[in-house]
């Protein structure tokens, strides 16, 4: 292991290991280290899905111009990600969340985003095996450029691009201590060593809270335990993500044919406890087979459970405060860090690089908890 | 024994050459195996898969493959219908 580097990522993620491609890929001399192997936290157990519909302004354009890169990524990592971009379908239920449906709408359009409310003939068009009684649709949101990508090939693609242009990433190291002198970072140190560096990148999902007490920062982040499941595959029947802010639920059609979905169980409570519920089972099962009826014929295969990172916004807590120097947030991203992960990792390493920062990093610092008016994300789901 | 025609991963078709070329490309934890090449996730859920990739990356890395890093078995362990665990019928 090397003594030193320009910047330590604590975290192999798809954030981790983004942004350590776009540091390296600038010359940066960059290391990551991850307590597990890449991809092993909430990256590789989340549902894939890339969209731009948003309640909050930041959220909606962090996400569209994530997947402007996200269109190009598999060419300039030189390695396929498997985004489709089949859309995704937000079903309206009724008056109230047609009102929040329309706000959400003229400020996603005012920022260029391709989207529109859809009637409940086009939904069926759009994805044939939809009930609309069953649904219980008055409308939906439509937006046609949003999908998904694999997130462990996005992952490792990042990471191998990465190695490439000469970022040092150590799997199965535990980060036990960050060392500071006079508000600045000075050195990490690991199981299997310790270097030296003048920042850190805290990218580190839920065990975020774990390394901001190394450095006695407190962030209001709470872990949701999250559960979601996987059927056999099936011939490609639908394109687009289906979702229900009310119903909780989220379900897509992936690229090798098995429909991956979610929905939260009513018991949900923020803690640790990883062990999957009979409850999920019940709950997916029913709502899912009352979504589209002709599934109850296609069998589960498995179902796992993940974590969000959930902030009190629901939204990613980015950027540097002035009590340390040099200590980066890079999490909270309230189960959107797959979808946001292209532009946060590049606003970051603009931040880092050149010192450059912007409305949306301004915004979305760990100080806007200080202030007693937050605005909340309400378009989150699963 | 011919490496192109060795499957190991019969639900997703995977080759003994799939395998060793992906450990050779870097991929030597066997859940990134897994989430690299799919292997475990179809129906028989690693039941007949995972143990010959663990003896496989064992032979090719010269290292153990710890017990408590093999993947874990996600329920509901065998394919069920999503009818079956939506209905109330006991």
């Amino acid at each position: 292991m090397k003594k030193k580097a320009d910047v330590v990522i604590v975290g192999g993620g798809v954030n981790g290991c983004g942004l350590a491609y776009n540091l390296a890929k600038k010359g940066i001399d960059t290391v990551v280290f991850e307590k597990k192997y890449l991809s092993s936290g909430a990256t590789g157990a989340c549902g894939a899905g890339i969209r731009q519909q948003w309640s909050t302004h930041e959220n909606a354009e962090l996400s569209m111009k994530s997947v402007k890169i996200f269109e190009k990524l598999s060419k300039e990592l030189g390695e396929d990600i498997e985004l489709r971009q089949g859309g995704y379908l937000i079903a309206v239920h009724d008056k109230e969340e047609l009102l929040q449906s329309e706000k959400n709408v003229e400020m996603q359009k005012s920022l260029g985003i391709p989207v529109k409310i859809i009637s409940i003939e086009e939904i069926t068009k759009i994805v044939p095996i939809l009930d609309i009684k069953g649904m219980n649709a008055i409308a939906a949101t439509f937006c046609p450029t949003d999908g998904h990508a694999n997130p462990f090939k996005t992952t490792f693609a990042y990471a191998n691009a990465a190695r490439k242009h000469g970022a040092d990433i150590f799997t199965h190291t535990t980060v036990t201590d960050i060392k500071t002198k006079n508000k600045q970072v000075s050195e990490v140190i690991t199981d299997k060593g310790c270097v030296k560096t003048d920042f850190v990148v805290n990218a580190a999902g839920i065990s975020s809270e774990e390394i901001c007490n190394m450095v006695g920062i407190k962030i209001p982040t709470k872990p949701v335990r999250k559960e979601i499941m996987a059927t056999e595959r099936l011939k490609p029947l639908f394109d687009a993500m289906v979702i229900s802010f009310k119903d909780g639920i989220y379900f897509s059609q992936q690229n090798e044919g098995q429909i991956v979905g979610g929905i939260p169980i009513p018991e949900q409570k923020p803690g640790y406890k990883t062990a999957p519920t009979v409850s999920f089972l019940q709950h997916m099962s029913k709502t899912l087979t009352r979504y589209a009826p002709v599934l109850k014929h296609i069998n589960m295969l498995r179902h796992w459970t993940g974590f969000y990172d959930v902030t009190p916004d629901a939204r990613p807590i980015l950027g540097q405060t002035k009590d340390l120097k040099g200590f980066i947030h890079c999490h909270g991203f309230s189960g959107h860090g797959f979808m946001l992960s292209p532009m946060v990792t590049k606003i970051l390493c603009e931040y880092i690089t050149h010192g450059k920062t912007s409305e949306i990093l301004e915004s979305l610092s760990l100080n806007r908890f200080k202030d007693k008016k937050i605005e909340h994300e309400m378009a989150v789901v699963g | 024994m011919n490496k192109k025609k060795t499957i190991v991963c019969r639900c997703e078709d995977l080759t003994l050459e799939d395998v060793e070329k992906a450990i050779d490309a870097g991929y030597t934890d066997l859940e990134e195996l897994r989430k690299k090449l799919r292997i475990g996730m179809g129906p028989c859920q690693g039941r007949v898969c995972i143990q010959l990739v663990q003896k496989i990356l064992e032979k090719k890395t010269g290292k153990k493959v710890c017990v408590k890093s093999l993947p874990k078995v996600r329920p509901p362990v065998i394919p069920v219908s999503l009818g079956a665990l939506a209905s109330d019928e006991k």
